[in-house]
């Protein structure tokens, strides 16, 4: 009799090994970095050459502004509406291009894709993120370009964010999910 | 060509420009779009505390603080070298209705009458930038993820369960904005 989860064979177990909760990553998005390969630390500088042309577009887009946040929260613009709908256009298309073809990295890695557990977290902790991003205007992303476009008084909700985040993991076998 | 670009960019360049982050991570190492993470990972490689959620291999992460300061880096970029010298247009409406609240310079990305240190210690300020990151920090790890992890990531790859995240960011966002923030840019 052999179970899916025996170690012995092959490489799908990758889900577990950095934390042997298994719960902490099924209900979370993060940790979920599949990459078993080992690279030197300067092959890091793809991911900031992409957050690069994340911060310009952001700022360029207006994102990050609190006054676009305001108005799509007020129905009084599309502005926002069409920035995250064509964002998930494209990609949708570029994930299901990804499936199709079974694209791998560029060093030959399979892409990894994994479906993510409803619980009630997703409602109680989005509604609580919802409150949150409209007063601040900004989700994470724009807040670190906020700091980029040099409004340096966004360290502080950065600073309590990490707070919040750590209120959280604290507290977290007492919340519902 | 380059005042071309210093110019607002359309919805449909920036949701593009977006969206094709989802597919280049991938594609560079596997790795899913999601930045709420981060904080996550400051936890566990500060002040992991005896929390088990942050005890993790954080290291395996380092690639997200890369992308954020790639972020901040771009940022830096677009308000510089790509900078717009016009003021954000708003709605009117809107306009009209934060005048009201005392909020009249759109000079920043952010409205400078609540966004500065030096409005940072009253009632309202304290509530905003500390109470909002709160909860901007609490209710994303709350709800395994935020705009980016699920709005963008999770919807691209068809999850229902980002969809109910992505809905339940809208309520609360909607209700803040529409019933009780009036009551707190008053303070």
């Amino acid at each position: 009799m052999q179970s899916n989860h025996t170690s012995a064979t092959a490489p799908e177990p990758i889900t577990i090994e950095t934390n042997p909760d298994h719960e902490v990553r099924s209900l979370d998005t993060m940790c979920i970095n599949e990459s078993e390969q080992k690279h030197p630390a300067w092959y890091n500088v793809k991911y900031l050459l992409v957050g690069l042309w994340f911060g310009i577009v952001f700022v360029k887009a207006e994102v990050i502004s609190w006054f676009r946040v305001q108005e799509m929260f007020h129905f009084q613009s599309f502005h926002m509406y069409g920035v995250i709908g064509t964002a998930v256009v494209v990609g949708a298309i570029s994930v299901f291009l990804i499936k199709k073809f079974k694209l791998k990295t560029i060093h030959g890695e399979p892409i990894i894709f994994h479906p993510k557990q409803f619980n009630k977290g997703q409602i109680y902790g989005g509604l609580l993120f919802g409150l949150g991003w409209a007063l601040t205007g900004a989700c994470p992303g724009p807040l670190f370009a906020q700091i980029g476009t040099g409004v340096t008084v966004v360290l502080v909700v950065i600073l309590s964010a990490i707070a919040g985040t750590w209120v959280y993991g604290y507290f977290r076998d007492k919340l519902p999910h | 060509m380059l005042e071309m670009l210093k110019q607002p960019w359309p919805w449909y360049v920036a949701g593009a420009g977006i969206g094709l982050i989802v597919p280049a991570l991938l594609l560079l190492g596997n790795k899913h779009f999601g930045l709420s993470a981060n904080f996550r990972h400051v936890c566990a490689s500060c002040f992991p505390g005896n929390v088990k959620f942050f005890k993790y291999e954080w290291k395996k992460e380092i690639w997200n603080f890369v992308f954020v300061i790639g972020i901040i880096g771009g940022a830096f970029i677009a308000t510089t070298l790509l900078a717009d010298p016009n003021p954000v247009v708003v709605n009117p409406n809107l306009e009209a209705s934060l005048k009201g609240y005392g909020i009249t310079d759109y000079s920043s990305m952010v409205p400078k009458d609540i966004f500065s240190w030096e409005h940072l210690f009253t009632l309202r300020g304290l509530i905003m930038l500390v109470g909002g990151g709160f909860l901007v920090g609490f209710g994303s790890r709350y709800a395994g993820g935020c705009t980016s992890g699920h709005s963008i990531m999770g919807l691209s790859n068809l999850q229902w369960p980002s969809l109910v995240a992505t809905m339940a960011f809208m309520v609360g966002g909607i209700l803040m904005a529409n019933f009780i923030l009036p009551y707190i840019l008053n303070l």
